[in-house]
């Protein structure tokens, strides 16, 4: 599999007056997990929406491959053609799920082939077959989203991401909205993926998932990317007071 | 007394009267989905004077009552040098104002859609079209079919008014009968019973839609 490299550098993004991102600078390594964390607020989704454009970065650059996303040159917008074209290699997963309810779930994974990769709907629909198998939905193919739970549901969602061939995907708390014995299911996914080098990119607020899975993790707060390293040096040795603090909350929030 | 021949009698004509109604409220509702289409882009658009145009569009249908609308557009035509038959004037009126009604439907459902159902379209490379063609609009139109039920229901009712422009439709037919026969109990009341008969005809057609759309 080709796997993309992202090169954040000086991304500020405002909301009218106040600002969400603060000349944040990250790269993404290729084939690699990386974890974004950090408390509520601190411009984490923000941060990852930038990455396929989602949201409108104000100033900087995030470069996907060495291609800047979303401009052509700075202040210069790309146009909406170039814009789709790149973002057919990026999957995307929400915490929301956000499948179409009047689509099965079969029907949900074969669109974007059809639509934007021009498919037939006979070939889509075996791209579609392979996707959910993959993720282990090979019996619920039919089902519409309202009739599957939600970790089958968010594993749809990763099929239809994956179903497009994507050399990038971007995991928005994938996990948040599921019940604790659904998390399991998704992340046993998500760690396939890893394992087969896909380049990664994921909010979460599941430490486990970062110290055990992650080969970068980066710690945001109000915005600002505080530190980015390897899992062992955020989560075990922060230096850095925020972290420490944050680490305090999510541990004492944990443990009962 | 009432009595039950007079009252059995004046149906042949009413009915025969239903088909203005029938075709007032038909193709006005018709016409009202094309315009109230066209309405609720506009207002959607990234466009600051469309979408002017469209907010004033859609304050004035609402904000004059239908019944001085067709008088103001009966009368107004003639005087610009237009010249239609009535029931043209009829049906582009109800036309125009169902189109205020039905443009406010398709945004209430366009907005009650979570953000999120585009985003995930978006970010896969749909173009527009597909967007709006393929997650949007199925959606949007699943959730109004029973408030654009209710819209033909309320103009099925409303089309009585075309009645001042000359028209013999249910209304202005049942007028007429009571005139001639001196049984105007009897006439209003089978009036009154296919008025009804049509409407609740239309609420089951809604209720199967939607029944059928059930996802
Ligand atoms: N559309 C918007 N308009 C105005 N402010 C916004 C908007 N979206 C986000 N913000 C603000 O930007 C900041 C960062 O938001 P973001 O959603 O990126 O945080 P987050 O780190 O993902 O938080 P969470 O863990 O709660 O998801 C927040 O203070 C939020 O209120
Ligand atoms: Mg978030």
């Amino acid at each position: 599999m080709q796997a993309s490299q992202v090169e954040i550098r000086k991304v500020n993004k405002f909301y009218g007056p106040f600002q969400a991102l603060k000349n944040v600078d990250l790269t993404i390594p290729p084939g690699k997990v990386t974890c974004l964390i950090g408390p509520s607020g601190s411009g984490k989704s923000t941060l990852l929406r930038c990455i396929n454009f989602l949201e409108e970065y104000d100033a900087g650059e995030v470069r996907i491959d060495g291609q800047l996303i979303g401009y052509d040159a700075p202040g210069r917008k790309m146009s909406g053609r170039k814009l789709r074209e790149m973002r057919r290699s990026i999957g995307m997963v929400f915490q929301q799920f956000n499948l179409w309810p009047h689509m099965t779930a079969l029907e949900n994974v074969a669109e974007g082939l059809i639509r934007v990769r021009g498919l037939s709907k006979r070939d889509a629909q075996a791209r579609a077959e392979d996707a959910l198998r993959k993720v282990g939905l090979g019996d619920k193919m039919a089902n519409h989203p309202s009739r599957l739970s939600g970790g089958q549901q968010q594993r749809v969602a990763i099929a239809r991401a994956i179903a497009m061939e994507p050399r990038l995907m971007l995991f928005d708390e994938p996990t948040s909205a599921l019940d604790p014995e659904l998390v399991g299911e998704v992340l046993t996914v998500m760690k396939t993926l890893a394992a087969e080098g896909m380049t990664m990119v994921v909010v979460t607020h599941e430490m486990g998932f970062a110290a055990h899975v992650a080969d970068q993790v980066a710690f945001m707060d109000a915005g600002e990317l505080i530190a980015a390293g390897d899992p062992a040096s955020i989560l075990h040795q922060p230096q850095d007071a925020r972290i420490q603090s944050f680490l305090r909350t999510y541990h004492e929030r944990n443990s009962f | 007394m009432f009595s039950i021949p007079v009252f059995l009698q004046a149906f042949e004509p009413l009915i025969w009267a239903a088909r203005y109604t029938l075709l007032i409220s038909g193709l006005g509702i018709a016409l009202g989905l094309v315009i109230g289409t066209l309405i609720c882009a506009a207002r959607l658009s990234p466009y600051a004077a469309l979408r002017g145009f469209a907010a004033v569009w859609v304050s004035f249908l609402r904000g004059v009552p239908l019944l001085v609308q067709l008088l103001v557009f009966y009368y107004t035509l003639p005087v610009i040098g237009i010249d239609v038959p009535a029931i043209v004037a009829a049906v582009v009126t109800v036309g125009i104002c169902a189109s205020a009604y039905i443009s406010e439907i398709w945004r209430g459902a366009i907005a009650a859609l979570p953000k999120g159902q585009a985003e995930a379209a978006a970010a896969i490379g749909m173009a527009p079209h597909h967007i709006w063609g393929r997650v949007i609009l199925p959606q949007a139109v699943t959730m109004s079919l029973p408030a654009l039920i209710n819209e033909l229901i309320l103009l099925v009712k409303a089309s009585s008014l075309v009645s001042v422009v000359g028209i013999l439709e249910i209304t202005r037919a049942s007028q007429a009968q009571a005139a001639t026969t001196f049984r105007p109990l009897e006439v209003y009341i089978a009036a009154a019973c296919i008025y009804l008969a049509i409407n609740l005809c239309l609420s089951a057609l809604g209720r199967y839609l939607e029944h059928r759309t059930a996802i």
